[in-house]
């Protein structure tokens, strides 16, 4: 049985493809066959972040228009098995995602695919819609500030009463809360909310908390999902979720912040 | 597939919809009456808040045929008193043309049993068989068991409403009824919004946006710190909104 899961913020820029990428080559790296849909029509930056921009032929929309077969449109990822990536279309807009259209393509990949993530664009307009609508998990991605909190909150309460399964009535889409571009130093400082203030707000389980890292431009600007950078507080932070995700128990990391020595202390002060 | 509606809907440049409002009605008996307006006067200041732009219809059904004045000029008073008239019901024949041509809606006259005000002690009162009984019907609460979300809103219609879970920013809770959250209240809680003033709000934790009863309300800004994040009911009394600790035992 494949499983559908949606990578999705309401508010914009605050790490969903970020953590699309990294999520899906995670459970590729486990075994576990995945393809990653970007729904962000229009934009597409999957894509990039996947680093096989310059290997998209058909996307996403050519599929749902029936002008491309749903595998001349899949990109095989270079370096990791079992991982698929679905590009989205630069030149159409969100409207080319049509209700039936997104649920035959999804149909035909969960006969193939263990998971199916779907990177949800900004917005709780159709776009972002499309890419929930037919979710059984939800993946929270929310920065430890108020609009972001405030904007998942929203999202939460449109997965509870738009979602298929809501307005199905089936059991409801199942919620984790993915807490990104977390700077202990900052929320130490008060300048950021803690892990349990947005706890405490949003009141779903916790995924995981990926710092603030250089590790994610840097990675993202090579065209590679942040996770295969396993030297990074980032990418370990993503491979502990991913661990958890799937049911291990793996203690919270990166939440506080780190001792320096006075080496690194006097290099931040030049910084 | 619904969804999709309504996305269509959101981006439609116009919805269409019905909706019902509580409007007053000013009986019209003798509008040529040197009384009139100076005892509409009085009326008026005695909650110049209340009624303040409100919207009225104007009643014409106790007009005899035979009545001559003019109404625009009678429309210009009324609204000099900050009452607005939209509407109107009944009247002679005349009356009901000079009120059109002054842009006055005719308002269907399905209306209530009337007010007998005034009047005197009613004869039948003594007789129990010839009283109108209302039959009070239970109408059970509304009961929310998952937490409001930023953005939702739930409507207790004519009945109370129980939210087991939090209430978030950004969300909005309303009933005609009292509010009960035994959560956090961090959103808008609205009780008593058809006019009961005798409804409440009860919450375990007060971080609301706004509270309200019948109407008057106090914003996040107006909560003290020391009701801030305590157990608090909001009720009004003489027509102000207060706040109380709930004790907890
Ligand atoms: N943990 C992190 N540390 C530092 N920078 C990050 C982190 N996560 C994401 N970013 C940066 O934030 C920016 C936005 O990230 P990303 O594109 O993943 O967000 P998004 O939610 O998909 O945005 P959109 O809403 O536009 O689709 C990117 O420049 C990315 O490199
Ligand atoms: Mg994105």
């Amino acid at each position: 049985m494949s499983k559908i899961i949606v990578m999705t913020s309401g508010k914009g820029g605050v790490g969903k493809t970020t953590s699309s990428a990294a999520f899906a080559t995670g459970l590729a790296l486990r075994g576990f066959k995945t393809v990653v849909i970007d729904f962000d029509v229009g934009l597409r930056n999957l894509d990039l972040v996947m680093g096989c921009e310059r290997r998209v032929v058909f996307d996403f929309i050519n599929v749902i228009n029936g002008e491309a077969k749903l595998s001349q449109a899949l990109i095989k990822d270079k370096r990791i098995d079992n991982l698929y990536i679905l590009p989205t279309s630069q030149t159409r807009d969100k409207d080319a995602l049509t209700p039936a259209g997104v649920e035959r393509v999804l149909n035909d990949l969960s006969k193939e695919f263990d998971y199916i993530l779907c990177d949800s664009p900004a917005g709780i307009e159709r776009g972002a819609l499309m890419s929930l609508y037919f979710a059984d998990h939800a993946i929270i991605v929310t920065n430890p500030e108020v609009s972001s909190v405030r904007d998942s909150d929203r999202i939460l309460g449109v997965l509870a009463s738009r979602s298929r399964r809501a307005e199905q009535g089936l059991e409801p889409v199942t919620q984790q809360l993915l807490l990104t571009r977390y700077d202990p130093e900052r929320v130490e400082r008060g300048e950021m909310l803690k892990v349990d203030d947005v706890l405490e707000i949003l009141a779903i389980p916790l995924l995981g908390v990926i710092p603030e890292s250089q590790a994610v431009l840097r990675a993202s600007n090579v065209g590679m999902p942040v996770i295969l950078d396993e030297a990074s507080n980032a990418g370990q932070a993503y491979t502990d979720a991913v661990g958890r995700f799937l049911g291990d128990e793996i203690e919270h990391r990166f939440v506080s912040p780190q001792k320096k020595g006075l080496f690194s202390r006097l290099l931040r002060r030049s910084a | 597939m619904s969804s999709a509606n309504q996305v269509a809907e959101r981006d439609a440049p116009f919805q269409l919809r019905g909706n019902s409002f509580t409007m007053m009605v000013l009986k019209v008996n003798a509008p040529n009456s040197q009384d009139f307006f100076p005892q509409l006067n009085v009326k008026v200041r005695q909650a110049p808040n209340f009624f303040r732009n409100a919207p009225v219809v104007l009643d014409f059904d106790e007009l005899p045929d035979t009545v001559v004045f003019d109404l625009a000029a009678f429309v210009a008073q009324v609204r000099a008193h900050h009452l607005l008239p939209v509407g109107f019901q009944g009247g002679p024949r005349p009356v009901q043309e000079a009120a059109l041509a002054a842009g006055l809606t005719p308002m269907p006259t399905g209306r209530a049993a009337k007010l007998e005000v005034a009047k005197g002690p009613d004869p039948r009162a003594a007789n129990p068989a010839a009283t109108v009984t209302i039959e009070v019907v239970h109408r059970p609460a509304v009961v929310v068991t998952e937490p409001v979300r930023s953005g939702m809103q739930v409507y207790a219609e004519k009945t109370d409403l129980i939210i087991t879970a939090s209430v978030s920013p950004g969300a909005e809770l309303l009933a005609d009824g009292n509010i009960h959250v035994y959560g956090a209240l961090r959103g808008r809680a609205l009780a008593g919004v058809s006019g009961d003033i005798n409804a409440r709000v009860f919450c375990h934790s007060l971080e609301a946006e706004v509270v309200s009863v019948a109407g008057i309300y106090r914003v996040s800004e107006d909560i003290g710190s020391d009701f801030f994040k305590k157990p608090v009911q909001v009720f009004l009394r003489e027509g102000v909104l207060r706040m109380d600790l709930l004790k907890t035992v």
